[in-house]
């Protein structure tokens, strides 16, 4: 890849001279689509980013939001929240590129004083019964558990998807949750010419050159082979030296602004910190601490070599930052100066670069790109047996129990995880202000590939259903936006699709999005992936309990928010019933009142009668009921009558949950006039699930269930 | 603050040495962080190796650290009577440090296993078992890729007979079997003392089963063995 001609005209235009080599390999990867959103930075304006709980939203490394507060506080706590994708490289190496993807997002939290707390992995791959699906599967967890686990994060929750769409183009969507007092904020906006600018961490290297710009093409055949260079390869041991070190030089006040090394590596960074201040800078490259001889501007500039930071530091402390990074075995150069000049860097005293930084970061043109509407959905439903249908939906690898997966992640380091991974979502206890933090992440690609905008919705009240069932209020969101080559009308299409869908409903929930990432190219010989909105979002509750997903044999089963199973018709379109079973539909409507649901669902989750709360969604009921049946409590519950069977047990309507209760009065009043509330049954002592559906009956024990929810370990064990 | 100090002695990729704090201080034990390089302050009055990947784990898991002068200082606490005890990173750190007998390897999976498992606990004359009954079940969490014990056969009997084998991986009954055993373990081993009854490691994580407010407390009787 190269500077595409338009763009070498205004660079030239705006030089007044041919750009350097070492500037136009700038301009390639700042003003590629990874970097500068060319193709979707048109769209993000759909995103609501502001409410009084945000402290900064989009366009810093990582978002800050303030917690509400459930204890009394000296001072005002904040979380950060960041996602990021590392897609292309996993699909290369997944061991390394999924690795890579964790460092990159740690530091994006480092960067901001915070210190990081939690992480979710949202995956995608192609049908789980292939066998590269599985090999880059196991490389892409074993890459997260191996980096994740090392530097003391853990990994909290997340998702694991399989869709034939993602054969040639896996996706790895991670995200951080990081946490810092009020008074310890750090940005990336330079601060003040004369300031110092120090890189610290891992010395330079030539691995990763041109990885921006690799992230915004489509894979070719032999990526494997040919792009392996472009893929950065990851060492944890530094990376939690890193976080320590970050942590004293916050504590002690010595960063007035940092920038984590990433896309386009110290190019990138550097330049994107003094735009931001409206400033320039004097970068002497040869300052660069580097692990290989004979190293050239542009290999300094633009290596992607990971663990390293940037920070803006206040002359009279630059020997005491270089005290702590030693203390840490970390490297650290003084590698130049704020200006308010230019962006400029020098190379043995040759000048190599000399460019507007303001230019640099902004000045790429956006694409006006076309889009076309996909296809509506033809019905065609297929005859099957209820069974069958059960035993597919339940053992398929989407719906499966993860455990294998979470398993391998620690998932407790830090001693603050309430609920872990497995749960609808995971309960981290914040004791600084007595606030339960509630993340779920994920997508849907079933739904997003039917109906790419209502999908995208759907997902949004998904994520937003499983912190309402436990009990928590959402508070913010960031989410990372995949789609294929955005140059195909209808690629584009859909990708304009899940951005509306997003905004609408997390407008609607009063949540806003504060940051995100956005990955295009998703395309490969085997065609774009389906539009996939990955969403991380957060939510608060006083305390740290919350009601589990498994019933107790005690109490009323209740079924809220099924608008379908009210009204008896069914769309089953985006349904792993479909999936799997074949056939299409039209995909499901959305409730009218979702807040009102989430809201009153969240207050409900935490009465004292409630006995287990279980979010209604892949897999439809079948799956939820089958998720919630132990060994020694199982459930027999009974449809309404007159309802279709297949309809009302896999339909995947989203805004839907399970309560159990032993005050169904209490919960019926409370969701009066927001969702509608169905009796399905009780729970029982037998460790069976037992499904009355007209004339038929679906019976199946704790084993059973189990044995068919274990399909993921028993074929990698 | 109490009159006990129990030093947390932090490596480069420790990372659950604040864990360990904050587990320590719920019990109203005082402790404090150490970076190795800074030795042992001379008023310890007690020695926490935690879990993480000390140097990355590159050479072997807890090689590099047990090679660091600190551990010098740790052996001749342990020498004096001053309790050490040794958590997942750390046991492995133990082990290679000769503090105590055998090594901790890669898991029976091959893989990295975060998970709640049960404990028997062997014997309930020790500091660090005092709060329980000999033959008790504990639900206590492991996070590791290589906590599965070997040992000689001669060395094990040696160590069963002389009743330094402190904790065996069971299930919810007590009993020792090889379903229950999490990752290979020789004997179903999860726990082993030192010379001494006061220098104990062990692969499970009990600072995670002491907080009351992210789950059980099983992990408490363990570390009380500092507050003595």
């Amino acid at each position: 890849m190269s500077l595409a001609e338009s763009d070498r005209e205004l660079v030239v235009e705006e030089l007044g001279r041919e750009p350097t080599p070492a500037e136009e390999t700038l301009f390639e990867n700042l003003w590629s689509e990874h970097c500068a959103y060319r193709s979707s930075r048109p769209l993000l304006s759909a995103f609501e980013s502001g409410g009084e709980q945000v402290v900064i939203g989009p366009g810093d490394d990582a978002a800050v939001v303030s917690l509400p507060s459930y204890e009394e506080t000296e001072e005002e706590i904040y979380i950060t929240m960041g996602i990021e994708s590392h897609n292309h490289p996993s699909y290369v190496d997944p061991f390394d590129g999924a690795a890579t993807g964790v460092g990159g997002i740690v530091r994006d939290t480092l960067s901001m004083g915070a210190y990081p707390i939690a992480l979710t992995d949202s995956l995608y791959f192609g049908e789980f019964d292939r066998e590269h699906s599985k090999y880059l599967f196991e490389g892409v967890v074993e890459g997260i558990s191996h980096y994740g686990n090392c530097i003391g994060v853990p990994t909290v929750g997340g998702s694991v998807d399989f869709h034939p769409d993602y054969e040639g183009n896996p996706l790895v969507n991670v995200s951080c949750v990081g946490l810092l007092a009020a008074d310890r904020l750090v940005t990336a906006v330079a601060q003040q010419p004369g300031n110092k600018l120090v890189l610290v961490g891992n010395a330079t290297g030539r691995d990763g050159l041109g990885g921006a710009s690799f992230a915004s093409e489509d894979l070719a055949e032999d990526a494997e082979t040919e792009d392996r260079p472009a893929v950065q390869v990851g060492d944890p041991y530094a990376e939690k030296l890193l976080i320590e070190a970050n942590e004293c030089l916050v504590e002690e006040g010595l960063i007035e602004s940092a920038r984590d090394l990433g896309a386009a590596g110290l190019g990138g960074a550097s330049s994107e910190m003094v735009a931001k201040g409206g400033l320039g800078a004097h970068i002497e490259l040869e300052r660069v601490h580097q692990r290989e001889p004979n190293m050239i501007a542009l290999e300094i500039l633009l290596a992607e070599s990971q663990e390293r930071m940037c920070y803006e530091v206040d002359p009279e402390n630059v020997e005491r930052v270089r005290e702590i990074a030693e203390r840490f075995d970390l490297g650290c150069s003084v590698i130049g100066e704020v200006t308010d000049g230019n962006y400029v860097c020098t190379f043995e005293d040759e000048t190599v670069v000399d460019v507007d930084a303001h230019f640099l970061g902004e000045g790429a043109p956006m694409n006006d790109l076309e889009t076309a509407p996909g296809p509506e959905p033809d019905v065609d439903l297929p005859e099957t047996d209820l069974e069958t249908a059960f035993e597919a939906v339940v053992s398929s690898p989407n719906t499966a129990s993860k455990r294998w997966v979470y398993r391998q992640y620690d998932h407790e380091v830090g001693v603050r995880t309430s609920v872990g991974p497995g749960d609808d979502a995971a309960v981290i206890a914040i004791r600084e202000c007595g606030t339960g933090l509630a993340i779920s992440a994920g997508a849907a690609p079933n739904w997003t590939a039917v109906a790419p905008e209502a999908g995208a919705q759907a997902v949004a009240l998904e994520n937003a259903t499983n912190l309402a069932a436990k009990g928590a209020t959402p508070l913010a969101a960031v989410d990372c936006l995949n789609g294929g080559n955005p140059e195909k009308p209808a690629v584009y299409g859909g990708f304009k699709g899940i951005v509306d869908g997003l905004a609408a409903m997390c407008e609607r929930l009063s949540v806003p999005v504060v940051g995100g990432n956005v990955s295009l190219y998703n395309d490969s010989v085997s065609g774009p992936i389906p539009p996939t909105p990955t969403l991380a979002m957060v939510g608060t509750k006083a305390g740290y309990d919350a009601p589990p997903a498994a019933v107790e044999p005690a109490g009323t089963l209740l079924l809220v928010g099924d608008d379908a199973l009210e009204s008896g018709s069914f769309a089953l379109g985006g349904s792993e019933y479909l999936a799997r079973v074949g056939g299409s539909d039209r995909f499901p409507g959305l409730p009218d009142e979702p807040a009102a649901f989430v809201e009153t669902l969240a207050a409900v989750a935490d009465d004292e009668s409630t006995l287990a709360t279980h979010d209604v969604s892949h897999g439809g009921l079948a799956v939820s009921l089958a998720e919630m049946v132990t060994e020694s409590a199982g459930l027999a519950v009974s449809l309404p009558e007159g309802v279709d069977p297949a309809g009302a047990l896999f339909h995947e309507g989203t805004g839907r949950a399970l309560v159990q209760t032993t005050d169904p009065e209490g919960v019926a009043e409370a969701f009066d006039g927001v969702a509608p509330v169905v009796e399905l049954g009780e729970a029982t002592g037998d460790g069976r699930l037992v499904i009355d559906a007209g004339d038929e009956q679906l019976a199946a024990t704790a084993a059973e269930i189990g044995h068919f929810r274990s399909c993921i370990e028993a074929a990698l064990e | 603050m109490g009159t006990v100090t129990v030093s947390i002695v932090r490596f480069g990729g420790s990372n659950c040495d604040r864990d360990a704090e904050a587990a320590l201080s719920h019990l109203g034990i005082d402790a404090e962080i150490v970076w190795h390089e800074d030795g042992l302050p001379a008023e310890t009055t007690g020695v926490v190796l935690p879990g993480g990947f000390s140097y990355g784990d590159y050479l072997r898991a807890g090689a590099m650290a047990a090679r660091s002068p600190i551990l010098d200082e740790v052996r001749e606490a342990a020498a004096d009577g001053v309790p050490v005890l040794g958590v997942c990173n750390g046991a492995q750190v133990g082990c290679e440090s000769g503090l105590t007998e055998g090594v901790f390897t890669t898991n029976r999976s091959a893989r990295f296993q975060c998970e709640p498992v049960y404990l028997r606990v062997e014997r309930a004359d020790t500091p660090w078992t005092a709060a329980y009954e000999e033959g008790e079940v504990i639900e206590v969490p492991i996070a590791h890729g290589e906590g599965r014990y070997e040992i000689t056969d001669e060395r094990l009997e040696e160590l069963e007979s002389s009743g330094r084998v402190l904790f065996r991986y069971c299930d919810a009954d007590g009993e020792v079997s090889e379903a229950a055993n999490p990752n290979g373990s020789k004997h179903n081993v999860a726990g082993v003392l030192g010379e001494y009854e006061t220098v104990a490691v062990l692969m499970p994580h009990p600072e995670r089963a002491t907080l009351p407010d992210v789950g059980g407390t099983d992990g408490q009787g363990i570390l009380r063995g500092f507050a003595d």
